[in-house]
């Protein structure tokens, strides 16, 4: 009797996790276990994955408010994280460096996130039901369209420009004499040679994700996450549908920039031209490892999905490179990224009508 | 075999939908040549009866049926329409099953295509046979002809007026040889006068060629015209037999809602009234399928008013409209000022409350708690469950404030669930529908509009929400305004109940009225009298 019961309390429990989690953590676990074997460093490989969820934490977070308000996923993230390049680089272009750098970027990128987020759920509000296909195009569309504005627009920071013109951006502008790890570096704690703790990034995404609980849990957010339940519902209940799907993408759109300049000062480097397009896959995978589904999602998912997605992409090519002793990082990357979304999508849980 | 034994013999046909009882014990006979009207309110199950008759695979995938159907004395049970069609079982479906951009004769001849043979059928097979278009023409004309109508066969069904459609889709089904059968639901309706005219005559001709025809109408002046006999359907039984010389318009009428004649038990304690709390005039709502045209009522402070009629005549568009959840028009006056209309926020701030008939699709949240569905409303409309922080700058839903709100209508309506946690899908329809309720309530309104509130839940939570209704209304004095299909409901509750019928009140009633007069104002035969008893 005890013994069942048990048994039952422990696959409520599992199937609360879900499956998919669980065993993408026990790959995890396997991997952590084969890699001393194998000669790579488990300090580092640590100390590598808390960095990359530091980096890309705030990218997935970017998804949490439009799956709450039933726009989907976000895959034109790159529209935030062009406005977070449009900011930095503006930054850059001003001298600022140091903390004015990184929080002048974040200043000069918000304004710029919100416009573009307002124009961009003008279009998704009139696309109900085929969001996620639309948002894919207008993430395309505007880094090519941004491709052709990195060269035109009128940069003249030496740092940023192509040497032999002395105008249009580099691809790559390095970060160095201006924010590289500035919060990154901020009180981290070093505990070994290669185990850094990056403290001030941690509370910064530890913050940000405060701030999305508390919103998740105001009036608004309230009635954003019944927008997303049952739209009718919250239609009777005297909700402007529009205006709350309208606030959710200027959110999504807001945290993708702050998100990128993370991820930049973490990096060392801003990335122009197609690099925002890898952005929105990697987030969407996250979030829907961390058992979201495509309108529902909390925090929780959002902390648990990086944790594992960036756990994977850290141990698996690191690991699997020593094994077969040959460079297949890239490769391995793209596959599990993609494999994972189509995985994620295809068991989508499906929503009550 | 003798010449007794009918064509057609339903045998206590039985059927449920998990649990719900949509047929009970239907019995009837149709012989050979008879023209048998089927009549019925929306929901007493005729087409559930000629889904079963057809052998629609939703049937079996619901769990069959109990009872037996019997073809010239022998037992049938049909796997599929297939079966049905090669028993000689015709069907005319509400709604067109015609391929649009295919001509008249390609749509009759549809699947029994004649063929010829050619080389490439010689090499390939049948399947790339060539269409012998000039017999199949002639087959198309014989049996539009059959019908007493011309249509041109080679005429496209997109660019033909509705009535040739409908005779079109009938030439369809008596082109078969074997068509002894035939099942014409609602043929009439969707026609003109004049087009449905010719139609009864032609289903008489086809009748007068020894084909059992049975006609499912709206129209009881159809039945009485030219049917053999009628069977009324009321909440999935067959209560009444009878030849059409022996009975009227309005006797059918009656048995369709209900025989019981006796009034209800009447509100004995004298009620009196306010003024007017509600005044609406001339409103039109454009609810799809329940369109409202031009509607005008007073409700008075206090009093419950009800709104009945049939299903699609408009009853549902009037709380909708009011509420804006659908576009609407004309002048609605409440507590003597008028309504703006556009947002149903206005409507929420003023003090009107809405329990909507679309439980799952427009009343709950489905994925989310219970405290969430009962708090959300009266959280955005009217800032309750918010808690202050830092001064005022962040307010945070309060979940314990929300929780007792909960915990206090789950108590008062006896709500069946595992607690406030539980999410509102999991919950059976009837507290579903208390739910709803208590979200209403707990938005205090002075108005509440409450549609179909006993829709699809068992007879035990019925009582208890009309109970509840009752009590609500004589212990806080609020006005409610009560949408019902359901009469008896209706002359239970109301202190006043008006008929609507094509988008208008056809009547204001006394719940005392006779049953005739409530089953006369919904046929829409009742034009005189209008608002008979204004002031008592």
């Amino acid at each position: 009797m005890n013994t069942t019961d048990m048994q039952k309390r422990i696959k409520e429990a599992a199937a609360d996790f879900g499956w998919p989690r669980i065993i993408i953590a026990l790959f995890l676990a396997v991997l952590f276990i084969l890699a001393p074997f194998v000669k790579v460093s488990i300090a580092s490989s640590l100390s590598d994955i808390i960095n990359r969820f530091g980096m890309n934490a705030l990218l997935v977070l970017a998804m949490v408010p439009m799956i709450q308000s039933g726009c989907g996923l976000n895959f034109g993230l790159s529209l935030g994280v062009i406005a977070g390049l449009l900011g930095s680089t503006m930054a850059v272009q001003f001298g600022l460096t140091g903390w004015a750098g990184l929080f002048g970027a974040i200043a000069l990128s918000t304004p710029f996130a919100v416009v573009l987020g307002w124009l961009y759920a003008k279009l998704l509000n009139r696309v109900k039901g085929e969001e996620m296909t639309i948002a894919m195009y207008v993430g395309f569309a505007a880094v090519m369209f941004m491709s052709i504005m990195w060269l035109i627009l009128p940069y003249s920071s030496k740092n940023m420009v192509w040497g032999y013109e002395g105008k249009g951006l580099r691809t790559t502008i390095t970060l160095d004499g201006y924010w590289n790890r500035q919060l990154s570096d901020f009180l981290a704690v070093r505990l070994s040679d290669n185990f850094v703790f990056p403290t001030g990034l941690i509370l910064f995404v530890a913050a940000s994700c405060a701030v999305m609980w508390l919103f998740l849990r105001s009036k608004t957010g309230t009635a954003m996450t019944s927008v997303g339940s049952n739209p009718d519902f919250a239609r009777a209940s005297g909700i402007d549908i529009n205006k709350m799907r309208t606030t959710s993408v200027v959110m999504s759109t807001v945290f993708g920039a702050v998100g990128i300049l993370l991820y930049q000062q973490s990096f060392g480097f801003i990335q122009l031209y197609t690099a925002p397009l890898y952005m929105a896959f990697p987030a969407v995978a996250a979030i829907l490892i961390g058992g979201a589904s495509i309108n529902k999602a909390s925090i929780v998912q959002v902390v648990v999905g990086t944790i594992l997605f960036q756990g994977i992409l850290t141990m698996t090519p690191s690991v699997i490179n020593s094994l077969l002793q040959t460079d297949m990082s890239e490769v391995i990357r793209i596959v599990l990224s993609n494999g994972m979304i189509l995985y994620a999508l295809t068991r989508k849980s499906k929503v009550t009508r | 075999m003798s010449n007794d034994t009918p064509l057609l013999r339903l045998e206590g046909i039985t059927k449920d939908f998990s649990g719900t009882v949509v047929l009970e014990n239907v019995t009837f006979d149709l012989r050979a040549g008879e023209i048998l009207g089927l009549v019925g309110e929306n929901g007493a199950g005729k087409t559930t009866l000629m889904s079963i008759l057809f052998g629609m695979p939703v049937i079996r995938e619901t769990g069959g049926y109990g009872g037996k159907i019997l073809v010239d004395g022998r037992e049938v049970r049909f796997s599929g329409p297939f079966d049905a069609l090669d028993a000689g079982i015709g069907m005319v479906h509400q709604e067109f099953s015609l391929i649009p951009g295919f001509s008249a004769t390609e749509n009759i001849m549809l699947n029994r295509e004649i063929a010829k043979g050619g080389i490439i059928a010689d090499i390939f097979g049948p399947r790339l046979s060539t269409l012998d278009r000039a017999t199949m023409h002639t087959r198309a004309k014989t049996a539009i002809s059959r019908l007493g109508i011309e249509i041109d066969p080679e005429m496209k069904i997109a660019e033909m007026p509705i009535g040739h459609k409908q005779f079109t889709e009938i030439a369809r089904e008596i082109d078969r040889e074997k068509v002894r059968i035939l099942v014409l639901d609602e043929p009439t309706a969707v026609l003109t006068e004049s087009e449905a005219e010719i139609l009864l005559d032609a289903v008489k001709r086809l009748a007068a060629t020894g084909i059992g025809v049975i006609f499912i109408s709206h129209r009881l002046h159809e039945i009485t015209g030219m049917c053999d006999r009628v069977v009324t359907l009321r909440d999935g039984k067959s209560v009444r037999d009878v030849p059409v010389g022996e009975t009227t318009v309005e006797e059918i009428a009656v048995s369709m809602v209900g025989r019981d004649m006796a009034p209800p038990e009447k509100n004995q304690d004298n009620r009196v009234f306010g003024e007017p709390i509600l005044s609406v005039k001339n409103l039109w709502v454009d609810m799809p399928g329940e369109v409202v045209r031009n509607v005008s009522f007073d409700v008075r402070q206090g009093e419950i008013f009800g709104i009945g009629g049939l299903a699609g005549q408009g009853k549902l568009g009037i709380p909708n409209g009011i509420m804006s959840l659908y576009p609407a028009g004309g002048e609605v006056l409440f507590k003597g000022k008028t309504l703006p209309r556009g947002n149903p926020r206005t409507a929420l701030a003023e003090g009107i409350a809405f329990v909507s008939e679309d439980r799952r699709g427009v009343g709950l949240l489905l994925d989310e708690t219970l405290e969430w569905n009962i708090a959300f409303t009266a959280m955005q409309s009217q800032n309750r469950f918010l808690k202050s922080f830092l001064g005022g700058l962040v307010r945070l839903r309060d979940e314990k404030a929300m929780k007792e709100l909960a915990n206090t209508y789950i108590d008062m309506l006896e709500i069946k669930c595992t607690g406030s946690k539980q999410a509102a899908k999991e919950l059976s329809g009837g507290n579903q529908q208390k739910i709803c309720l208590a979200k209403a309530f707990c938005l205090e309104p002075e108005l509440l509009f409450v549609s179909e509130p006993t829709r699809g839940i068992d007879v035990g939570a019925k009582a208890i929400v009309l109970d509840v209704l009752r009590k609500y209304n004589r212990e806080l004095g609020v006005t409610i305004v009560m949408v019902s299909s359901e009469l008896e409901e209706l002359r239970s509750v109301c202190d006043r109940i008006a008929i609507v019928s094509q988008g208008a009140v056809a009547d204001v009633l006394d719940p005392s009225a006779s049953q005739a007069e409530f089953a006369l104002s919904m046929a829409g035969l009742r034009e005189s009298g209008k608002n008979r008893i204004k002031e008592n």
